[in-house]
């Protein structure tokens, strides 16, 4: 390992499933302790494959893994023990309440019953749902369920927390109620794990994200940093109307660094927004609409997973 | 030689002791669940209790004495009580093993959550076959009991009955586990309950000594378990005690280890991907 100590270490790491298709294809990353790291990618990028191996749910194909400098392969119980996982689809007990969920969770860790009671009662509350305590799981809404799960993830009192697109189907104050409970549980120096494919939660909640897509990390920084590295600072959307665009061929060359072309606009990625406007304005283009914004995780993250682009 | 992989060979002994003792937190997770419904477990209890007084006493009343194998005459009733020992024993360990480990396995998806804890495939099936065991064996008890104060038990060799209805259970758990490992579908379970449970309950030498049955039909039925579980258990009951007990008693310890071997290979490859 190497000199600072990570808490996850993979090297080359692969997965390959029974039946061929390889999820995950010799991707290296590091996880430092105390910030949260994110995975951004499509859908079947690989994130969950390699979340589930991390968590020790899923075997190792090949390359190096070590999770809190313990190998899966050998020590998978002994990781667990130090792990509370959040995955992407809850498998809460439906045959027990909302507080044995938790009381019973912490049993499998083998935490004494008193203990497993003190802690139920504040994960209850730290997750804002000790009043449905005692009912059953299956009438929750799927922001309580969520919550749920993340209570029960945190009550072995993980060194790692491992969260599988936590907010995916969310309404946006659940989603909210979450960040900022995952916003504390950093600040009290958990180190997060978490895959989404909201940019807005990726630029809220991660310190460092890597960029996944077809089983391979195809970028990797901060979010500033990634956004300077593959982004400008603003960009210029125009919309024209059919007869405008039709005819548009090539007129609008020169005024960007890259120019993207969607079906319903144009993207003009620019430094100064409003210099790039003034000079399609010059060229006498008649504009249907237009709108200068700051660049986001989200230009970045269809830049890197793809759109057909036109530089 | 023995002196370098003795370490070795305990720790590998002590791991293993530690996921059996392990399991346990299954079971309490099992009693945490049944909590609140302990009827469902108490009705099983009474389903032998019922044939016991419906046929034992009911056809006993007709068929009043029966011939066994040396030649010694019984009362019906303590023919059938000793064989409802063991179909209690299998019906217990049975219905935990199919109808709940399939619900968890398939819908409710228990397992996925219980395995991001330090919790292992052998843990969980050993887990469920031990609730099943502990489901099993209240009915083989309270089954026994009842024997007992009826005068049904003919022989002091009817204490054995007891850890012989345990390793019927355990067989029959185990069976269940490597059975349902392979069900996908809630239709998949009218194979096994209407082609394999309930004939093996009917014509296992429950109600009536499987020579009456052409010989081919004997020939398959010594080939399954219940047959062998009635055969332990009637013996010890009776006090007629011989090889054909003892080659029971050998089925039932192999079956057991064959379907647990199964269990926990098929268990592994639906959960582990």
């Amino acid at each position: 390992m190497s000199s600072q100590p990570s808490l996850v270490h993979a090297r080359g790491l692969t997965k390959r499933y029974a039946n061929g298709f390889t999820a995950v294809d010799g991707v290296d990353f590091d996880v430092r302790p105390g910030k949260a790291f994110g995975f951004l990618g499509p859908n079947g990028a690989g994130k969950t494959s390699t979340m589930r191996m991390i968590a020790c749910s899923s075997p190792v194909t090949e390359g190096t893994l070590s999770v809190i400098g313990m190998d899966p392969r050998t020590q998978a119980r002994e990781i667990k023990a130090k792990l509370g996982v959040v995955p992407q689809i809850d498998n809460l007990d439906t045959e027990l309440s909302v507080r044995e969920n938790l009381e019973m969770y912490a049993r499998y860790f083998d935490i004494p019953r008193e203990v497993a009671s003190k802690r139920t009662d504040e994960l209850l509350e730290f997750v804002q749902l000790d009043e449905r305590a005692k009912d059953r799981v299956e009438p929750l809404s799927g922001g309580m369920k969520r919550r749920l799960t993340i209570a029960r993830a945190l009550i072995n009192d993980p060194d790692l927390v491992i969260l599988d697109e936590p907010t995916t189907g969310l309404d946006p104050q659940a989603r909210h109620l979450l960040w900022e409970r995952l916003y504390q549980l950093k600040r009290r120096g958990a180190t997060l794990i978490i895959t989404t494919h909201y940019m807005d939660e990726a630029e809220q909640l991660c310190d460092h994200l890597v960029v996944m897509d077809k089983a391979k990390i195809v970028a990797e920084g901060s979010p500033r940093q990634l956004i300077d590295d593959h982004a400008t600072r603003e960009v210029l959307e125009l919309r024209f109307t059919d007869a405008t665009r039709a005819a548009l061929n090539g007129k609008l060359d020169g005024l960007a660094d890259r120019i993207e072309e969607l079906p319903d606009r144009h993207l003009l990625y620019t430094d100064n927004g409003e210099h790039t406007l003034e000079q399609v304005n010059q060229r006498q283009i008649p504009i249907e609409s237009a709108l200068v914004r700051r660049a986001s995780m989200e230009d970045v993250f269809l830049r890197l997973t793809g759109r057909s682009l036109v530089e | 030689m023995t002196t370098l992989s003795q370490p070795a060979s305990n720790g590998a002994l002590a791991t293993a002791w530690a996921r059996v003792w392990r399991s346990r937190r299954l079971v309490e997770r099992n009693i945490m669940v049944y909590r609140h419904q302990w009827i469902i477990i108490l009705s099983g209890v009474f389903e032998p209790i019922f044939y016991l007084v419906g046929i034992g006493l009911g056809l006993g009343a007709i068929i009043s004495e029966v011939p066994l194998a040396n030649g010694q005459v019984v009362p019906y009733a303590a023919f059938v009580a000793p064989a409802l020992v063991a179909t209690a024993a299998m019906n217990g360990a049975v219905f935990e093993t199919i109808f709940n480990v399939f619900f968890k396995l398939n819908y409710a998806k228990t397992y996925d959550g219980v395995l991001a804890t330090p919790m292992g495939i052998t843990e969980i099936a050993l887990g469920e076959l031990l609730w099943a065991l502990m489901r099993a064996t209240l009915y083989a008890v309270a089954m026994f009991v009842i024997m007992f104060f009826m005068g049904l038990i003919l022989s002091p060799l009817g204490v054995l009955m007891i850890p012989a209805a345990l390793l019927v259970a355990a067989a029959f758990a185990a069976a269940g586990l490597a059975g349902t490992s392979f069900l996908r579908t809630v239709n998949d379970f009218d194979v096994p309950m209407g082609l394999i449970v309930m004939p093996m309950f009917l014509f296992s030498g429950t109600f009536f000594p499987i020579e009456v049955l052409p010989s081919w039909l004997v020939s398959v039925i010594q080939l399954t378990p219940l047959y062998h579980g009635i055969s332990l258990i009637r013996g010890l009951s009776t006090g007629i005690v011989g090889f054909e007990q003892l080659l029971s008693l050998f089925y039932l310890v192999a079956f057991f280890a064959i379907c647990l071997w199964i269990a926990m290979r098929q268990i592994e490859r639906r959960l582990i991907k």
